[in-house]
């Protein structure tokens, strides 16, 4: 099976896979993508549970080898550079490409100490500099004036929607170039989730934002991209508008008009 | 079988493991009251702070007190870093490897000898092996190559090992997956995430293991039988540093423990029946504190399970 | 799959604007919140690196620890007990020929480690802790296992919540407490109840050591019974079973295997109590098979006797090589309870 596809502009991209295999130890769950996430643009990746596509983000930035026995084939290509290479310093690697996972898991710590968590890891102990850097960070997660006055308390105090937005903040505050999001409304309500999208309009400015969504309405609002999955396997990945609005392949067409997944 | 046969088939069966459970509280609670009716009456506090007199007929059981906080926290300094740092390797680093495995099997090995054999070992290895070594290097007469606090505290160190490292074990596991991501996907390195997202919140269950273990090494008597333990010892092993007058407990100095305080008086002591009220007094100190102890880690570890994440 | 930039099928009208990713980003000075954090860590990178090598150096040391102790245990037992090997002839650990009072040689098997002449025969030593060990797993597996089942099964959270940590304190008793209590009560109750000739009997220090591994089996089995999945049990109750034929002929099997390991664990545990069977045996070693007599059991017989030889003499070694067997056998149950659970875990997928 060959797909074509193409996608013209001025876009640099950001991210591109090459032929990417990805094994959790015999168990192969990605199989053979290729593809590119531009810089700036919102890409969606859809498709049924299991089809693959967590994994796929989480091999941008090599989060799953931590918990699981990995394998890979293939290339991911950070700005030309392939993350898999020896070379690569993973935390360099990680501070460029962040991540939000599927339910909001802000550290038992303070709102202050969870944003400046990041920061204070590569040795930024100043607090003047912290304390911009707090601020600047909550302000880009639209969490700042709920929150300017309780920086203490503690996050599990907090509602979803508003953990969420400071697991963000707290991506955010070492300054990423990419942001992955696992599903980041999956465990949230309409009125949160809404926000959360909103925020990520806004984001998209300044970062290269890969996310995943289960939600074909989501994926249609706020991405540019949309990649549909399959199986591990990449069927369709298109504009989104385009996508949505007359799929190439019969089983892309079944999957958003919801005839399975 | 008829129905009427199985529903008092049922019921009796059922009965039988209730009354199993409550026989099995039953004698905890009768040991408790015998234990508090015989031994209440001699304490008071010159049984509590005074030395024991008369060829231990008469007399307090302070030294024997001081000597089990003394081993106990001597014990608890020496298996704590070793058996935490375990712990951390096994969970954090080794992971399911077959090095872990092997840490693991010997763990659980370790947990099965029985106590005896470590006193054996703690004989043929900490007093003869290493204490005797040490004594040959430097060149001096027995100093360290005799029964002494530090070879009774590092028997019972190797005793609780594995108390702490399974609790500590249960505790790091305990902490979510997500909150590691969490830490690993901001840039952390390893030993970043164990420092500053784990361990925080592995804390209590970590002290919850450690309380087990001292009121586990506080009740243990086979191990310092031979390795540092005296049946009677007119001074405490303490020493005062010259000059400054500081008095520091004395680990290369022989010491009275509460559990082998009671053993010996019960058993091989001049008079054995006419000691029984202190035998019983110290056996209730002894029981009051491993008590105590135990209850405290219990109720900590409810609080820490329950309190929400 | 490929996907190629170039071989474009969409229109350009349909391409969003690009913007520039450099326009929002928090300045200090000319400074990107991303160099200062590069630059902080260029600063101590190298510190840093060397710094999570040594620690995770330290922590395998740690980890280390644990197989030397075991390595070393192992090593010094087997090394002062094979010392006896030499300095006693082997048949000795069996028995002597001795002259009975009518001057005849007979076989005997004693130990009699004091002396010119002393008999080193392990026999009675072996019987001594069999004799106490046995009924004492007996006793607690039939306490421990109802306990266990009552608190899996039967219990309510509630009752739960109450019976666990107490038996959880009854396995935090100190042994030599139960020993002492065997000792000045127990020995007296059973003297009454059963009219032995010896007050101290292996008796006496069975049921005080069944104190300590009731506790074992009953968290044994009640972790083995709740790890058996509920599914099982609806389905008993489904074709009609009463709780208690549920128990016993769907839960208890499907567990079993854990509970065969805590009785095995519980075994090993009685085998080398030490401080109950010291005080509460008599410590004769008889070669007896009855119960209500004195036993001496080898945990006792080197409690009671390693702090009173000279180093390196034959009893010395004898008493090793006592705990070089006492370590085996405990070892072999401890390795085939471990196996058990390993293998129950697989199967439940634990």
């Amino acid at each position: 099976m060959k797909v074509e596809h193409g996608i013209k502009g001025q876009q640099k991209t950001k991210i591109k896979l090459e032929e990417l295999t990805f094994y959790y130890g015999k168990y192969k769950a990605i199989d053979n993508v290729s593809m590119e996430f531009l810089e700036c643009k919102v890409t969606a990746i859809i498709g049924p549970s299991g089809c693959g596509k967590s994994t796929l983000i989480k091999s941008i930035n090599r989060i799953s080898e931590i918990t699981n026995d990995v394998q890979v084939e293939g290339k991911v290509l950070l700005d030309n550079k392939n993350v898999y290479d020896r070379d690569v310093d993973l935390v360099d690697l990680r501070r460029r490409v962040g991540m939000v996972f599927q339910r909001p898991n802000p550290f038992p710590k303070s709102i202050y100490d969870n944003v400046a968590f990041g920061p204070r890891l590569y040795g930024v102990n100043n607090k003047k500099r912290l304390d911009e850097i707090v601020e600047y960070s909550l302000v880009k997660s639209a969490l700042w004036n709920e929150v300017k006055d309780r920086l203490n308390q503690s996050a599990i105090g907090f509602s979803g929607g508003q953990q969420q937005r400071l697991c963000i903040a707290r991506a955010l505050a070492v300054d990423p170039e990419v942001l992955l999001m696992d599903e980041p409304c999956a465990a949230l309500d309409p009125t949160a989730t809404a926000r959360i999208e909103e925020l990520i309009e806004d984001l998209k400015k300044y970062y290269t934002i890969a996310i995943v969504t289960h939600n074909m309405q989501q994926a249609a609002r706020i991405s540019d991209y949309t990649g549909f999955l399959l199986n591990g396997q990449l069927i369709e990945y298109n504009i989104t508008t385009e996508m949505f609005t007359n799929p190439d392949k019969k089983v892309t067409e079944d999957y958003i008009t919801g005839r399975f997944g | 079988m008829t129905v009427g046969k199985r529903k008092i088939f049922n019921s009796f069966f059922q009965g039988l493991c209730r009354s199993m459970a409550f026989l099995a509280m039953a004698v905890l609670i009768v040991i408790l009251v015998k234990v508090v009716t015989n031994g209440v009456g001699v304490i008071n506090l010159s049984f509590l702070f005074k030395a024991p007199r008369e060829g231990m007929t008469e007399g307090g059981i302070f030294p024997a007190i001081f000597g089990t906080v003394c081993i106990t926290m001597l014990m608890i300094v020496l298996a704590i870093p070793v058996g935490v740092s375990a712990a951390i390797y096994l969970t954090e680093y080794a992971g399911k490897n077959f090095l872990g495995r092997i840490i693991r099997a010997s763990i659980n090995n370790l947990a099965g000898v029985p106590s005896i054999v470590f006193g054996l070992f703690g004989v043929g290895f900490f007093v003869l092996f290493i204490g005797r070594g040490m004594d040959k290097i430097l060149g001096i007469p027995l100093l360290f190559g005799q029964p002494a606090m530090l070879w009774a505290a590092s028997t019972l160190a190797l005793l609780v090992l594995p108390v702490i490292i399974v609790s500590t074990e249960e505790a790091l596991n305990s902490v979510s997956v997500s909150l590691r991501e969490a830490a690993f996907a901001l840039g952390a390195t390893k030993w970043q995430v164990v420092r500053n997202v784990v361990l925080p919140q592995a804390r209590s269950g970590i002290l919850t293991g450690a309380i087990l273990s001292i009121s586990r090494g506080a009740g243990e008597t086979a191990p310092i039988l031979f390795t540092g333990c005296a049946y009677f010892l007119p001074r405490l092993p303490v020493f005062t540093i010259p000059y400054v007058h500081i008095p520091v407990i004395n680990p290369l100095d022989q010491f009275m423990e509460l559990s082998y305080h009671i053993f010996i008086m019960a058993t091989q002591s001049t008079n054995v029946a006419a000691t029984r009220p202190i035998q019983y007094g110290t056996t209730l100190v002894l029981i009051a504190l491993t008590f105590l102890l135990n209850l405290s880690a219990i109720i900590f570890r409810i609080y820490f399970r329950k309190r929400p994440r | 799959m490929k996907y190629d930039l170039q071989s474009s099928n969409f229109r350009a009208a349909n391409m969003p604007n690009s913007t520039s990713p450099e326009s929002g980003l928090k300045r200090f000075g000319d400074k990107r919140i991303s160099d200062l954090l590069v630059e902080s860590r260029q600063a101590n990178v190298n510190r840093q690196r060397v710094q999570e090598f040594i620690i995770e150096k330290l922590l395998f040391a740690g980890g280390m620890a644990a197989i030397l102790f075991i390595a070393l245990i192992f090593i010094f037992l087997f090394k002062e007990g094979a010392k006896a090997l030499f300095l006693i002839k082997p048949i000795e650990f069996i028995g002597t020929h001795i002259l009975d009072f009518d001057n005849n040689r007979v076989f005997a098997c004693m130990w009699q480690p004091v002396g010119e002449s002393g008999k080193y025969s392990i026999v009675p030593l072996l019987i001594g802790s069999f004799l106490v060990a046995l009924p004492a797993t007996v006793i607690s597996t039939i306490l421990g296992g109802g306990c266990g089942i009552y608190l899996a099964e039967i219990a309510s959270a509630k009752v739960r919540e109450i019976v666990k940590p107490a038996i959880e304190l009854l396995a935090g008793i100190p042994t030599v407490v139960i020993g002492f209590l065997c000792l000045t009560l127990l020995a007296t109750y059973v003297q009454n109840a059963f009219h032995t000739t010896f007050r101290l009997n292996a008796f006496v220090g069975a049921i005080g050591v069944s104190l300590v591994i009731i506790p074992v089996i009953a968290s044994i089995t009640d972790d083995a019974l709740r790890a058996v999945p509920n599914e099982l049990r609806e389905a008993s109750y489904g074709l009609g079973a009463t709780r208690w034929e549920t128990i016993w002929k769907v839960v208890v099997p499907a567990g079993i295997s854990g509970v065969t390991a805590s009785i095995i664990l519980g075994m090993g545990r009685a085998l080398g109590e030490t401080m109950i069977v010291v005080m509460a045996t008599g410590n004769a070693a008889l070669v007896t098979g009855n119960i209500f007599s004195s036993v001496r059991t080898m945990t006792a017989t080197i409690a009671a006797e390693l702090g009173a030889v000279p180093q390196g003499g034959p009893q010395y070694c004898a008493l090793f090589l006592v705990g070089a067997i006492l370590f085996f056998i405990t070892f072999v149950l401890n390795l085939v309870a471990e196996m058990i659970i390993n293998r129950m875990r697989k199967k439940l997928r634990l």
